[in-house]
């Protein structure tokens, strides 16, 4: 996500952090820099010098220039000005107090619509919602069947009236029927349009005045050039929208329109699509995001991801036998599986902070399948092998390479491995390198196990 | 092309007036826009073209345009491949299209190997001597390696079929994209070797101008345009008109 814009705000600040003290020629300069990686990443260039102007204020104010590291203090400006370009924090979602949440989407072809309905929709079943979505996209061949069986997957009901029917009263109908069946989310589904065009943007408008939605959202595609600002302004007039979804952000977008829209509709990121799977959505937050692009990592975001996927009694159980040194091939397998859980690797290593530094591992393409392959061995294995993979010999190592589609070399490695690993854990274990726990024993802190929450 | 002109005005090949200044400009564009320029190759028989592109740049609705084209005005038969068998209803959507075009619709399961539906696609139009099949693909990002490496073998798989075939990939590019347009013709030619460019959405303000990087860095060529929804509404590309685009208010 926004590697570019990344790498070179990145290399800036650390040139302007490497300095005990900064002059205004040297604020001057990093001004400069800021200016030209925000334009070359498509950012509006009314956007791109309003803040650069409102950030070199405020670097030249007295808490940077009288400060004890004034480079320091130009790192946290800049993340800050940054989150609030993108919609700052604490935006949320308007619910409605009684009846059904009703969410109007809305954006030009192409940009996501239908997904993101689903998106949203499995957004809210995961907080237990009852959630209906309304097929008002009448135009587009297939539109129609397209919600119909995304929502299902989603768990949402579907409600749709084919393509005969006017996409006006198509969403008053629905909202009757949300209310009638007490659902607690409706979102409405449109068909993609122009901005310029006259006669869609007044059925939308009609839309938004009969069914009176707490939300509408604008559906962005994070790819959009310089367009995107004029097609935010239009929709902000038309359809009056209270928040983007930015969708398409898993690609190598610069972030031109992500940094843009909120600064010329005043409306914040509310959303971010980030995948082609249904769960691959989530709330955006405007300050992760600027940690993010500032290479600070995201460390909030990967706790919520661990807190949601790995269960504290099995964390509790996998410490016990990692300190009777019992831990087998299962509970490696285990492990894993809760690790990928959280999704793609290299998706998870851009959370962590100093990661976008480290160029050979952003090159690093992460063979997702060569964590496939070591699930397979591990499965091919019965029950007393997994617990002793030492009894694999010959026979047993054939029947394994054959059973998981691999090679016996790949089986030797995997069980050589394995073996490295326990011997690692052992010493660990024995206090040759001392674990947190030790540390905080050595501290005569009561040593607390460090536990994961579980929310 | 600023540096070309600049050198031109000064030289004195071109008059340093406003209007001379600007009809060359539209010249220059439009030469780097015309780069590679080719028609679309339909010879062989039957002709395999396969489409190409992003999720939501228009690839469904522009097979549906082109087949209808060939179809309606050029008298040609035409087989769909429905190998977009990831995104819910895609099939559906072609179908519809299909019919409005009055071309065959070959499809598979959702979810089935989008390589053996263009396979069995291009077989039923060789037994059947259609004259052209058209390869839909599900969109994909470029950055997804493991999807485009889906894709080369789609191509990998066609050829199978018939070795020079796929003889056209053509990339539908969305004009209100960015500079990250550039990527996607790029990437997408690594994998599959396009032909050229299909600008897509041309209706809206956006003008396109990527496809000048397109043409002017990668040397593939815009083909057609996209002005619209209906039927009609695809048309060649025209450098000129394209150039003149860009300058105009």
């Amino acid at each position: 996500m926004f590697d570019q814009l990344s790498d070179r705000l990145q290399s800036t600040l650390s040139e302007v952090r490497s300095r005990g003290k900064l002059s205004e020629s040297d604020v001057d300069a990093a001004m400069r820099e800021i200016r030209l990686a925000l334009l070359e990443a498509d950012v509006n260039f009314k956007v791109v010098k309003s803040f650069t102007r409102t950030l070199k204020e405020r670097c030249l104010g007295a808490e940077v220039m009288d400060s004890l590291d004034p480079g320091q203090q130009v790192v946290k400006i800049v993340n800050e000005e940054l989150a609030e370009l993108m919609g700052g924090t604490g935006e949320e979602l308007a619910m409605a107090a009684s009846g059904p949440t009703v969410i109007l989407m809305s954006g030009l072809q192409g940009s996501g619509k239908t997904t993101a309905c689903a998106k949203l929709a499995q957004y809210f079943r995961k907080q237990n919602k009852d959630v209906a979505l309304a097929a008002c996209d009448v135009y587009r061949p297939a539109a129609v069947e397209q919600l119909v069986t995304m929502g299902g997957r989603a768990g949402a009901h579907v409600y749709e009236q084919g393509t005969e029917a006017d996409p006006v009263d198509i969403a008053s109908w629905a909202l009757d029927r949300a209310r009638e069946e007490r659902r607690d989310v409706l979102i409405i589904d449109t068909a993609g349009r122009l901005h310029i065009d006259q006669e869609l943007m007044a059925e939308l408008a009609k839309i938004r005045k009969k069914t009176a939605p707490d939300d509408v959202l604008l559906v962005v595609d994070a790819m959009t050039g310089q367009d995107a600002v004029g097609v935010a302004e239009s929709f902000a007039e038309a359809a009056e929208f209270d928040g983007v979804v930015m969708t398409k952000l898993d690609g190598d977008a610069r972030g031109g329109a992500a940094l843009s829209v909120k600064a010329v509709t005043g409306k914040p990121i509310l959303f971010a699509s980030t995948g082609e799977k249904i769960e691959d959505f989530d709330r955006f937050h405007p300050d992760r995001m600027a940690q993010r692009i500032l290479g600070m990592g995201d460390v909030l975001s990967l706790i919520e991801k661990a807190e949601t996927q790995v269960d504290e009694k099995s964390a509790e159980e996998l410490q016990e036998k990692l300190k009777k040194d019992q831990f087998t091939l299962e509970d490696f397998l285990t492990q894993m599986k809760q690790v990928r859980k959280m999704g793609p690797l290299s998706g998870i290593l851009g959370m962590l902070p100093g990661m976008g530094a480290m160029k050979q591992l952003k090159n690093a393409n992460i063979d997702e399948r060569e964590l496939d392959r070591t699930e397979a061995i591990i499965l091919s294995m019965t029950p007393a092998e997994r617990a002793d993979p030492h009894i694999i010999k010959g026979s047993r190592r054939k029947r394994i390479a054959n059973g998981s589609g691999t090679k016996v070399q790949q089986v030797n490695a995997l069980v050589k491995q394995f073996d490295q690993m326990r011997v690692m854990m052992r010493s660990m274990a024995n206090g040759k390198m001392p674990s947190p726990e030790q540390m905080m024993a050595m501290q005569g802190g009561g040593a607390p196990r460090p536990k994961i929450r579980r929310r | 092309m600023v540096e070309r002109l600049e050198h031109e005005v000064e030289s004195g090949a071109v008059p340093a007036d406003g209007v001379a200044v600007r009809d060359r400009l539209i010249e220059i564009l439009a030469e780097v826009a015309g780069t590679a320029r080719a028609p679309i190759d339909l010879a062989a028989d039957p002709a395999v073209l396969m489409m190409v592109g992003v999720n939501g740049t228009g690839k469904t609705t522009t097979i549906g345009k082109i087949a209808w084209h060939l179809s309606k005005e050029f008298g040609l038969s035409v087989v769909l491949a429905a190998a977009d068998t990831y995104r819910a209803a895609a099939a559906e959507q072609l179908e519809t299209w299909a019919e409005r075009a009055g071309a065959e619709l070959i499809r598979g399961e959702a979810g089935a190997d989008p390589g053996s539906v263009a396979y069995d696609a291009i077989g039923a139009a060789r037994a059947r001597g259609a004259d052209v099949v058209i390869v839909d693909t599900a969109g994909r990002l470029h950055t997804q390696t493991d999807l485009m490496d889906e894709l080369a073998k789609v191509r990998r798989v066609i050829a199978k079929q018939i070795p020079e075939a796929p003889h056209e990939t053509l990339i539908s590019i969305d004009a209100t994209t960015g500079q990250n347009g550039l990527r996607q013709a790029q990437i997408f030619s690594e994998a599959v070797e396009v032909d050229g460019v299909v600008l897509t959405k041309l209706d809206g303000t956006a003008k396109g101008g990527i496809a000048l990087a397109i043409a002017g860095d990668l040397g593939i060529p815009v083909k057609l345009i996209g002005v619209g929804e209906t039927l009609e509404d695809l048309r060649p590309f025209d450098p000129e008109d394209y150039a003149k685009a860009l300058l105009a208010e």
